[in-house]
């Protein structure tokens, strides 16, 4: 299903975004605990049925649906209905939330404290709030939060209570549960609990389901669930999941309620609290496991400035809308409605197509920084900066960002170098400003060479952390960037050539970036009118041409797709070259690790960014879906069977993208 | 002054003396007791019957026909201008211009043909625009804008099964298009004459077919001519002690040919059935022939039941001209009732356990809170018989039950028939379940006004669009599990298309279920709004119905429950019965009526 003209035609820079209004300004001013305990009387759901958490357990488990299921488990396995309905029970005991005021106003204290001493300002669009409110009133909601941060659900419900709004529940991971205390903290400020993978478990799925969506009908609360599954560790939005979209918007398809609002909550962080674990995790230190003195250890990173972050309450979508004309509701006729369905093919489209405009929607309204902007420039020039070019370059790269729309926080009232060097000050940690050239902080090993896998490591750690900041960006330019890259490739101005070029990498790298499946031509039109726009590439007749004065944007743009197009490529080569006959899938990103290192070791690859597991994984993920690599399940174990040839062609297609780039 | 020039107006017949030796201008004049000289030309029901904001301002009933005639109506201006935002001020007077009718467009030989045999027929202007329409806003609407468009050409009126094999030959031959018209209330276009039809079109009038024939008290049948009028159906077999039971909400106009034709349903349909459940025998005249079954058997294995070809054809096959139908003893004991529930669900719960039960009271329907409140507003001035109903329940159950919230609350009304012990015996059965729901007895009062507001709401229409205020009802039937969502879907999608069109005030969206059955029941949906500031208040009308009606179907709902599909619902007749049952149905036309002389289009 192509995804419809949401994005394309229209003039991205025209956008109105709200303004907005920092929450914490009036905590620093009143009373932390005043304010935990004030009058809370949130505005609800018009056909709100109203009942306790306890009472909304055995609605689900007396529901039609459930009971249905747990019939067929237990024909099935052979245990008796009740040992089955047992079974049920406990697992909706694992997984449901316990909302209590009490513990809210807990936390509402508590994080007062805590975010005063973390950020400068906490921004939400007030008008956001407005509409979000008439929005709980009159149809179920569910808000879908960008995942960046730990600190990005406890926010919410922050800014929730901070406005007298309805609070949500919320779906989290179960790794929070093994963390005593907290995981019951957290269940008791609204959370509920699923498993990661529950795959074939027929039981765990109808009360999961079942317990979602029993909450949106009887409009019980706003439902929250992160669309990305989980923390993006690279500053790029994740592909989304569509499990739980799924099961919020079945209620509509089979007209048990009116409508659903979805709103895109779009949550930015000047600094991320998870920063340089993130990067030390994407170069393979395992993830910390979430342990309560972990949280308590983490707590001198109160001690250190995050600047301010932003709250964008995105406009509510209406599920009704968006399948208006895609979805005929009428095919639950024929079927008692509390019979789970796989959802059709048509269906499973239109979700999953809508999944991908909510995380464009999210895209589109994260605040970026100007630091986002100088870490851009700086990694493009690894070895540093002179402080005066760097000024200049990020003030013609703001020029560009704006004329593509970008939602840009730059102090429009100070002069550039200012913002810059309060930028670069609060990103001390990594980048250092030294006899007027600005390079990036690498941890220095005493007296050892440079050429040690430890010290690229470290150095790694440092590109990485700066790119989840230039990733933030990414979003704006990513398709302009294709078609940049894809000019150079095509080696002729013929429209339809460049379009090839364009729509092959577009479909190389949709993993890596959000892009709209089915929507390759509303990307390139959308893409081509920027590059016009800014006065890059003249669209002609047939042909799409560079301006004379475009070489600078479309040199910058390609440079931008630059470490993306190298990492694959070191993907293909560890394949074509090193694989032994059976590669184990769990072992595929460790070893090509291995590779790359050795290869910047060696002199032969600059790019750092290659070392990232996160771009090794969506390589792979590409390559299977292409066909050139396929997974072979025996018993436990998932090898991965190489197409050498096209493994090695698409090598070669990808080096061609760049004449400097063919030798590694 | 309206009933004035229509009664004024002298109905005025053309019958041929159908001598051998006369010619076209030997017509005589004869006058006949036809309905339209007591019936409005383009509004619901008798002339002298009508609402009206009286030199006070106060709502009054006129006439003498209905328990509320003569009545002042003290809440219903407050409840007008509250639910509308109309004002009463802003009256658009309709207007009368019968002169632009279209001359007609005569097949000269087969009225030369037809006086021969002897048919009645007129081709006056008032007889051929009284038949031109049924019932729908549209049509209304256009009528009292003095909009007129295609209109038969000729209006005939056979007096016997004969005389209509008669016709049907004779329109064969010369190739004109029979559109029959029994009551005139449809709700469906299904009389509206198709604008491209090129043919000469003769409205068959079948109100002279009126007679019962015979009356079986062995069996418990009567044999009727189809044209009879549902009231004067009933009152007729009163006198013999007798009733049919068919009550539907139309059955002061509607008749029972109607009924066939479109596969009619009645209030009662819980004792006595609907009409595929009371017919025995049909007799319809085709353009292949006649068609009929060769006994009377109570029930038959002969392949498909021709009767359903012929239930719900909607006037595209023949003519059906006489019924055999089931009578029952008139009952020995009627008693009305009502129920107050705390909110629809619990009610809508209440007539569940009923179906399940399979104890459903004569008739049983439960209204929406709206509706409830509109029940209200028709509550005469000086009532002895109508006890004060919201007072009562303020006083009563607001207050001692606390529960009840008058914007949630909503109303059962019943009616109970047979002999007085078991009618009692089985009203408490009905309250007892009523009781596990919340439900509590309101009284009898209140379910007899119930059921006299069905008659008298259509008159409320026509005092509406006096104040740019227009509306129509519209049903469907739907399985037990999904009313609740249907009626909530379906009332949201119309307050909602209503705001996206630009109606300035919230339109009054209200339903009720006003039956049901083992596996779901019907509901019905009220749906009027205040018109002003609208350039083209109708499309408006019809876009929001059209969203509605595909709510229902996008609910479970189904296209029609008795109204029947008309011209109005055509477009989902296909997603209705799917290709194979439309290709079915019209195989069945095209063997039947090849030349398609039925051509009123409905249907197919």
């Amino acid at each position: 299903m192509a995804s419809k003209s949401l994005y394309s035609g229209r003039d991205p820079v025209l956008k109105k975004r709200d303004d907005f209004e920092d929450v914490l300004e009036e905590r620093r001013n009143s009373s932390d605990l005043r304010y935990a305990l004030r009058c809370y009387t949130p505005a609800l759901y018009k056909g709100l049925v109203p009942c306790k958490a306890s009472m909304l357990k055995s609605i689900v488990l007396q529901s039609d649906s459930l009971q249905y299921v747990v019939g067929q488990v237990s024909a099935e396995c052979g245990e008796s209905r009740e040992a089955v309905q047992e079974e049920a029970a406990l697992l909706l005991e694992e997984m449901a939330h316990r909302l209590q005021l009490g513990t809210i106003r807990f936390f509402a204290f508590t994080l007062s404290k805590a975010f005063k001493a973390l950020f400068r300002g906490v921004c939400v669009n007030e008008e956001g709030i407005q509409r979000l409110q008439q929005a709980i009133q009159e149809h179920p909601v569910v808000l879908l939060p960008s995942h960046r941060s730990y600190m990005d659900f406890l926010m919410m419900s922050y800014i929730l209570y901070t406005y007298d709004l309805a609070l949500p529940v919320i779906a989290a991971g179960m790794d929070f549960i093994s963390m005593k205390f907290v995981g019951e903290m957290l269940r008791m400020s609204g959370a509920f609990f699923i498993r990661r993978s529950f795959g074939g478990d027929k039981l765990y799925w109808a009360v999961f389901s079942e317990y979602v969506k029993t909450m949106l009908r009887n409009g019980y609360a706003p439902i929250e669930f992160f669309l990305e599954g989980t923390r993006s560790r690279t500053g790029k939005s994740l592909t989304p999941k569509t499990g739980l979209l799924n099961i919020v918007m079945e209620p509509f398809f089979k007209g048990e309620v009116f409508d659903v609002n979805l709103v895109p909550v779009s949550i930015s962080y000047e600094r991320i609290l998870e920063e340089s674990l993130y990067a030390r995790e994407l170069l393979g230190v395992p993830k910390p496991k979430e342990s309560t003195s972990g949280l308590l250890k983490a707590r001198r990173i109160l001690s250190e400035d995050y600047g301010s972050m932003h709250v964008y309450f995105g406009h509510p979508v209406s599920i009704r809308s968006l399948a208006q004309g895609h979805i005929s509701r009428s095919q639950h006729n024929l079927l008692p409605r509390h019979i789970p369905q796989k959802p059709t093919a048509d269906t499973q489209a239109f979700v999953n197509d809508t999944a991908f405009r909510l995380v464009r929607l999210q895209e589109e309204n994260m605040v970026l920084k100007p630091w986002v902007l100088l870490a851009t420039l700086l990694l493009q020039n690894p070895d540093g900066m002179d402080l005066s070019t760097l000024t200049e370059q990020a003030d013609w790269l703001r020029r560009l960002a704006l004329a593509f729309g970008a939602f840009l926080d730059w102090p429009d009232h100070e002069p550039c170098s200012k913002v810059i060097s309060s930028s670069l000050a609060l990103h001390k940690n990594l980048v250092c400003v030294s006899g007027g050239r600005v390079r990036l902080v690498v941890e220095e090993l005493p007296g050892a060479e440079s050429a040690t896998e430890e010290a690229g490591f470290n150095r790694a750690v440092s590109v990485l952390s700066c790119a989840s900041y230039r990733n933030q960006i990414l979003h704006l330019f990513v398709r302009p960037a294709l078609i940049a890259v894809a000019m150079q490739t095509a080696n002729c101005s013929r429209k339809d050539e460049v379009f090839n070029c364009f729509n092959f990498l577009r479909n190389v790298f949709s993993n890596e970036f959000i892009l709209c499946p089915g929507a390759a031509v509303q990307d390139f039109e959308e893409a081509c009118y920027l590059l016009g726009k800014c006065g890059a590439v003249q669209e002609l007749q047939q042909d799409l041409v560079m301006s004379q004065s475009g070489q600078t944007t479309l040199a910058f743009l390609c440079s931008v797709l630059d470490p993306f197009l190298q990492g694959y490529q070191v993907v293909c080569r560890y394949l074509c070259e090193e694989l032994e006959e059976n590669l184990l899938e769990n072992k595929f990103v460790p070893a090509v690790r291995s590779f790359t290192l050795q290869l910047i070791l060696s002199g032969s690859l600059k790019c750092y960014e290659a070392l990232s597991s996160d771009l090794q994984k969506n390589a792979l993920a590409a390559l299977i879906r292409l066909k050139a690599v396929r997974r072979v399940k025996a018993g436990d174990q998932v090898t991965l069977k190489v197409n050498k040839i096209a493994v090695n062609s698409l090598e070669d297609t990808l080096g061609k993208t760049n004449p400097c780039l063919r030798r590694l | 002054m309206l009933s004035v020039i229509l009664g004024n107006r002298m109905k005025q017949m053309f019958i041929s003396l159908s001598l051998s030796l006369s010619l076209s201008l030997s017509l005589s004049y004869f006058f006949f007791p036809f309905r339209h000289d007591i019936m409005k030309w383009n509004g619901w029901g008798y002339s002298d019957s009508r609402f009206l904001f009286n030199k006070k301002g106060q709502a009054e009933f006129t006439g003498k026909r209905y328990r509320l005639s003569g009545l002042i109506l003290p809440s219903l201006k407050d409840w007008f201008e509250g639910t509308f935002g109309a004002n009463l001020q802003h009256k658009s007077p309709p207007a009368l211009n019968v002169s632009a009718v279209p001359p007609p467009n005569l097949n000269e030989s087969f009225v030369e043909e037809l006086k021969a045999a002897g048919v009645a027929l007129s081709q006056e202007p008032e007889d051929r625009v009284f038949r031109s329409h049924g019932h729908c806003l549209h049509e209304i609407f256009a009528l009292r804008e003095g909009r007129i468009s295609r209109v038969p050409d000729l209006v005939v009126w056979p007096s016997c099964h004969n005389d209509v094999v008669k016709i049907v030959e004779l329109a064969c031959k010369h190739n004109v298009c029979l559109i029959p018209y029994g009551g005139g209330t449809s709700v469906s276009s299904a009389l509206e004459c198709p604008p491209e039809e090129t043919r000469s079109i003769v409205s068959l009038d079948t109100s002279q077919m009126n007679r019962i024939l015979w009356i079986d008290e062995k069996n418990l049948t009567a044999h009727v001519e189809a044209g009879i009028i549902g009231q004067d159906l009933e009152r007729q077999l009163n006198e013999s002690g007798y009733c049919t039971g068919h009550e539907p909400d139309s059955m002061e106009f509607s008749s029972l040919g109607g009924w066939v034709a479109t596969r009619a349903s009645g209030m009662k349909k819980n004792i006595y059935g609907n009409i595929e459940d009371l017919v025995v025998h049909i007799k319809m005249v085709t353009p292949r022939g006649v068609i009929e079954k060769s006994c009377q058997g109570p029930r038959m294995s002969t392949g498909p039941d021709i009767h359903h070809f012929i239930m719900g054809s909607e006037g595209t096959l023949g003519v059906v001209t006489e019924v055999t139908m089931k009578i029952r003893p008139v009952p020995e004991y009627q008693k009305y009732g009502s129920i107050v529930f705390p909110n629809f669900q619990q009610g809508v719960a209440c007539l569940r356990e009923v179906a399940k039960q399979r104890c459903a009271p004569a008739s049983i329907r439960l209204m929406d809170n709206e509706q409830f409140q509109f029940g209200h507003a028709l509550k005469p001035q000086v009532s002895s018989i109508f006890t004060s109903f919201l007072d009562g329940l303020k006083k009563f159950y607001i207050t001692k039950f606390k529960g009840f919230d008058p914007h949630h609350l909503c109303v059962a009304t019943l009616l109970f028939e047979g002999d007085r012990e078991k009618v009692l015996q089985h009203e408490k059965q009905v309250y007892d379940i009523a009781a596990k729901f919340g439900g509590l007895a309101a009284g009898e009062d209140n379910g007899q006004r119930g059921y006299m507001l069905t008659f008298v709401i259509a008159y409320l229409r026509d005092l509406g669009m006096d104040y740019y205020v227009i509306g129509e009802s519209f049903e469907t039937s739907v399985p037990w599990d999904r009313v609740l969502d249907l009626c909530r879907n379906v009332k949201e999608r119309i307050v909602r298309e209503c705001k996206e069109r630009g109606v300035q005030f919230p339109p009054l969206s209200t339903c009720r279920v006003t039956q049901t059955y083992d596996a779901g029941a019907c509901v019905y949906f009220y749906f009027a709004f205040n018109y002003r500031g609208l350039s083209d208040p109708i499309h408006v009308y019809e876009n929001v119905e059209h969203a509605a009606r595909e709510e229902i179907l996008a609910n479970g709902g189904s296209l029609s429950h008795h109204h029947g599909v008309g011209k109005l619902r055509k477009e989902w007749m296909k997603e209705a019965v799917s290709t194979v049952g439309l290709g079915m149905l019209k195989s069945v036309k095209e063997y039947v009526d090849p030349s398609n002389i039925f051509g009123n289009r409905n249907l197919l």
